[in-house]
C-alpha cells in the first residue's frame, strides 16, 4: 500500500525556518515508520537526516513527533497511524537538521541530578546488596532510555526551556529511591529549586508519551513528596 | 590501602529554598479549605436564601458573629493566595522575558494586596447601621 508522508525539515544552510516535504513510500501495515524514513533516505532523497542506532526501541535515538504525539519511530507500526503521517523533530530543543535535534540542553539537564551511585562507604566483600523489595521501588524508573519523549512532550518544558525536565527527575528518583544510595538529600535540594520538580503542573503528556511506560507523572509526584516528607 | 575511588564525588549544592515546596503544599491544603469554604458559602447564599432576598439587614446580622467575619475573612485570604499563587505559576511558565514578568508579577502582586487590604478592611472595620 502507498503511504503518504509529511515531514517538517530543516537544513540550517539554506532555511530560516522548517518547512513541509512530502513523500509518498510503497509499504507494508507491519512495518515500522523507521522503515519508512529509511526508505526515503536511501531511495528517494537522501538529504533527509535523522538519527537512530539500535532501530529496537533500545537506545532512544529516534524519538519523534508522529502525527503530533512523541514516539519512537522504531516501535510504531504503519498500521498503528492515520494516514497521511507527519513527522517532525521532537518539540522544545533547538533542530540542528531536520528530524535531529540538539540534544545538549536535555543531558545538562540529566547531568544536574547525578544520575550515578552515591555512596562514600566500602562496598565490603562483594558488591552492595539489595532486596527484591527495595529494588521494586526502582523497577519502572529504571526502565528510562534518555530519548528525551518525555521531556519534549511537556508544556512547561516548550514555553520555559529552564525546567529540567520530566527525564531527569525520573532519572533522580531512580536513585533518591534506591536503597543502596546515599545522595538524596542532594539531589532533592537540586530538585526543589524554582525549575525543578514543583515546576511540574501533572499534565501526564511525559507519562502518555514515554515509550517505556515509565508512569513518569507518579514518579514527579513521589519526588515532590519525598522533598515534603524528608526535607 | 584504601580501594576506594573518587568517582562521582561532589560538593554538596547549597541550602535552596523551600518556597516552591511550601508553595506547592499551600496550593493542596488551601484548595481543600477553599472547597469547604466555597460550597459553605454557595449553599448559604444561594440554597438555604434567595439571593434576591439577600440585603443589608442580612449581612449585618451576619456580621453581628465574629464567627461569619472569620468565615468571610477565610474564604478572602486564602481564595486570592490560591489564586496569586496560580497566577504566579502561569506567569513564570509563559513570560522567559525577565523585565516583561517582573512587571507583570509586580501587577499581579500589587493588585491582590490592594484585594486583601480592601477586603479585610470592611470585614474588621463593618459596623452595623440598623
Amino acid at each position: 500500500m502507498d503511504i503518504d508522508l509529511k515531514i517538517l525539515r530543516y537544513d540550517p544552510e539554506s532555511d530560516r525556518k522548517g518547512h513541509w516535504e512530502y513523500y509518498t513510500v510503497e509499504a507494508d501495515p507491519e512495518e515500522r515508520i523507521l522503515d519508512l524514513l529509511h526508505k526515503i533516505k536511501w531511495f528517494e532523497d537522501g538529504t533527509l537526516s535523522f538519527r537512530r542506532s539500535c532501530a529496537h526501541g533500545v537506545c532512544g535515538s529516534d524519538a519523534m513527533v508522529i502525527n503530533g504525539e512523541n514516539m519512537l519511530a522504531c516501535q510504531v507500526l504503519v498500521k498503528e497511524v492515520s494516514n497521511p503521517i507527519t513527522i517532525e523533530p521532537i518539540r522544545g530543543l533547538p533542530v540542528v537538521k531536520d528530524l535531529i535535534v540538539d540534544m545538549d540542553p536535555f543531558f545538562d539537564s540529566y547531568k544536574k541530578i547525578m544520575p550515578y551511585l552515591i555512596n562514600e562507604n566500602e562496598p565490603g566483600e562483594r558488591e552492595r546488596l539489595q532486596s527484591p523489595e527495595d529494588r521494586d521501588k526502582i523497577e519502572d524508573t529504571t526502565k528510562c532510555i534518555l530519548c528525551a519523549a518525555c521531556t519534549t512532550s511537556c508544556p512547561v518544558f516548550w514555553t520555559a526551556d529552564s525546567y529540567i525536565g520530566p527525564a531527569a527527575i525520573v532519572n533522580a528518583h531512580r536513585f533518591i529511591y534506591d536503597s543502596r544510595d546515599e545522595g538524596s538529600k542532594q539531589r532533592l535540594e537540586i530538585l526543589k529549586d524554582v525549575n525543578g520538580a514543583f515546576r511540574c503542573r501533572t499534565a501526564f503528556n511525559c507519562t502518555s508519551a514515554c515509550p517505556r511506560g515509565i508512569q513518569v507523572t507518579k514518579a514527579i509526584e513521589d519526588v515532590k513528596r519525598e522533598t515534603l516528607l524528608n526535607n | 590501602m584504601s580501594t576506594r575511588t573518587d568517582w562521582g564525588r561532589r560538593e554538596p549544592p547549597l541550602k535552596g529554598s523551600n518556597f516552591e515546596l511550601y508553595g506547592w503544599f499551600f496550593m493542596r491544603i488551601s484548595g481543600l479549605l477553599l472547597v469547604l469554604l466555597a460550597v459553605g458559602h454557595m449553599f448559604i447564599m444561594h440554597v438555604f436564601n434567595d439571593t434576591l432576598n439577600l440585603d443589608y439587614e442580612f449581612v449585618a446580622a451576619r456580621w453581628d458573629t465574629p464567627y461569619w467575619r472569620i468565615f468571610d475573612w477565610l474564604l478572602l485570604t486564602l481564595s486570592l493566595l490560591h489564586g496569586t499563587n496560580g497566577l504566579r505559576v502561569v506567569l513564570h511558565d509563559n513570560l522567559n522575558d525577565l523585565t516583561i514578568r517582573k512587571l507583570a508579577l509586580s501587577a499581579l502582586y500589587g493588585t491582590s494586596l490592594i484585594f486583601f487590604i480592601l477586603g479585610t478592611y470592611v470585614i474588621i472595620a463593618f459596623v452595623s447601621q440598623s
